[in-house]
């Protein structure tokens, strides 16, 4: 039988959707039917309430705000210093002889650990969850860094080096553009660990931010604007990802893999 | 070398066969000759890797324009004398002289000179880069960017590629990239062009194609050609002069007086293909 082709496309765009609201529909289903106590978790009414009210009061706003203020100082700090010395150790061999057994022994420390260390350091300010955001973005991107202009395909090296390219050239025709689609791996990695780390810092110790806010709302039993805090990482997480996944596909169109259908 | 004027006309059956690959059939006649080969004299050149001799001793005059074929067994010491004269290897001992180019790799194209070019056997493109900016890559530091696009598509239609100049590199065909790796290694009108095997990697069809563009091009344009190859077929097809090369140094020197354009399955040719054959398989056999 032949089915109109609109709605093939149709069906293949609400696929990836059906799963999430099946899981949101059950869900309302357990609470409102009292099969799960609304003590312990609140119907997905409930958090989009909580969500309304915690911005119509500007609450939720301000933390977002200061959340991402946070992850981007932090991931700007970290990622500028990791990629520079990935570049630096990809180019220079000495640089790599003096720096890199060094990292890779600090790497091995979960950058999480630090944070009694850290609180100690700086207190419960800004600069304790920079630290530790830039930290923790750090590694990847310096790994991936590193990696990609290692593996960088020699011949090309040499053929720029025949048709006369000036080490500014080879460097900004060939290696970069060698080395980029392992650093936007490192990159999408590095914007997880971002996330991660800022959460972490500011469920411990912080006085806003999304973090705290969920805190805040442990303390007073307000399970609505936990869960709300939680769906919030939930997006935030997905709007880098898929942020990071269209600029691949620009700077990367060349590459079969990263190709748009 | 003006031979610009020679009758074209006549194109193997062969090649007509291979009609989405082939191209250069159509090729326009290329604007002016540039008559500028470099010629290439080597005395007494010696390279070692390793303490163990892959050339001992060589000597060799190259005049310019002319068509020279080195052939020999794997491990002959032919790709090891083609990257010594274009500067990509240092001599361990002798002497590379190019009459009317610079030594270092690329400095020449700077000064005026006509600079060296090499087609690898394997394109080298860079994936990131349009084709039509990959051929400019053979313009790197002359002229202002205008310009160079505008060389480079003028290349490019020599080759018979023109519609393909906005693709990417991934989108061609084998043919089609080596076409690509041969307008750039020509845009900057070279004194001289070093082959290393570069047709090696086709299918024969497409390799006879490009054997043909070669040579016409050559013919245009004039500069010095050196082609390293193990295909002695190729080298008859090609060449006015051919180098077998054994243990280092010049084992047989002969020339072709077969004229062109070649035609495949000339008697001569495969006369002159089987007497070099027989020496290299008489070589494997006392080896």
């Amino acid at each position: 039988m032949m089915r109109p082709r609109s709605l093939d496309r149709l069906r293949d765009a609400g696929l990836p959707w059906l799963v999430p609201f099946a899981v949101l529909a059950g869900w309302q289903a357990a609470v409102s039917t009292g099969l799960v106590s609304n003590r312990f978790m609140p119907t997905p009414v409930d958090v989009i309430h909580a969500g309304w009210e915690a911005g119509r009061t500007g609450e939720l706003w301000v933390n977002l705000g200061v959340s991402t203020l946070r992850a981007l100082a932090g991931f700007l700090v970290g990622g500028g210093i990791g990629f520079g010395l990935g570049l630096a150790n990809g180019l220079s061999r000495l640089s790599e002889r003096l720096t890199d057994t060094s990292v890779q022994m600090v790497r091995n420390v979960p950058h999480l650990s630090l944070i009694p260390l850290v609180i100690l350091w700086f207190g419960i300010g800004e600069e304790a969850k920079l630290f530790l955001v830039a930290l923790g973005v750090f590694f990847p991107i310096y790994a991936n860094t590193l990696h990609g202009i290692r593996s960088v395909d020699p011949a090309l090296v040499e053929m720029g080096r025949v048709y006369g390219m000036s080490n500014a050239e080879l460097f900004r025709r060939v290696i970069l553009p060698g080395a980029l689609p392992s650093i936007f791996v490192g990159l999408r990695y590095a914007l997880g660990i971002m996330w991660l780390t800022l959460i972490v810092a500011e469920t411990i110790s912080a006085s806003s931010g999304l973090g705290y806010m969920a805190m805040q709302a442990r303390e007073f039993m307000l399970v609505d604007v936990v869960v709300l805090a939680i769906l919030i990482y939930a997006g935030l997480g997905k709007l880098a990802d898929a942020l990071t996944r269209q600029v691949e596909r620009t700077c990367l169109a060349w590459n079969p893999a990263y190709r748009s259908a | 070398m003006l031979l610009d004027a020679l009758p074209r006309e006549t194109l193997p059956d062969a090649v007509s066969q291979r009609r989405e690959d082939r191209g250069p059939a159509r090729m326009p006649a290329p604007q002016a000759p540039t008559a500028r080969g470099i010629g290439v004299t080597v005395r007494d050149l010696h390279k070692d890797f390793g303490g163990a001799p892959v050339l001992d001793g060589l000597d060799l005059f190259l005049p310019a324009g002319g068509f020279t074929a080195v052939v020999g067994r794997s491990g002959c010491g032919k790709s090891t004398l083609l990257r010594l004269i274009l500067g990509l290897e240092e001599p361990t001992r002798g002497r590379i002289l190019l009459e009317g180019a610079d030594k270092k790799p690329g400095t020449a194209a700077r000064r005026g000179t006509p600079p060296k070019r090499i087609m690898f056997q394997e394109p080298r493109l860079l994936p990131w880069a349009r084709v039509v900016d990959n051929v400019a890559v053979g313009l790197t530091g002359l002229g202002s960017r205008a310009e160079r696009r505008d060389r480079a598509l003028a290349a490019l239609d020599e080759v018979g590629l023109s519609d393909k100049a906005g693709a990417w590199p991934a989108t061609l065909s084998g043919g089609q990239r080596q076409r690509v790796a041969l307008a750039r290694a020509l845009v900057s009108g070279p004194g001289l062009l070093a082959l290393d095997e570069p047709l090696g990697a086709l299918d024969a069809l497409t390799r006879i194609g490009m054997q043909d563009l070669i040579a016409r091009i050559w013919q245009a344009q004039g500069f010095t050609a050196l082609l390293v190859t193990h295909d002695v077929g190729e080298a008859v097809a090609l060449a006015d002069r051919i180098l077998v090369l054994d243990a280092g140094r010049v084992a047989l020197d002969l020339r072709v007086d077969v004229p062109r354009p070649r035609r495949r399955g000339d008697p001569d040719l495969a006369a002159l293909e089987g007497r070099i054959l027989e020496r290299l398989l008489g070589q494997s056999q006392a080896a």
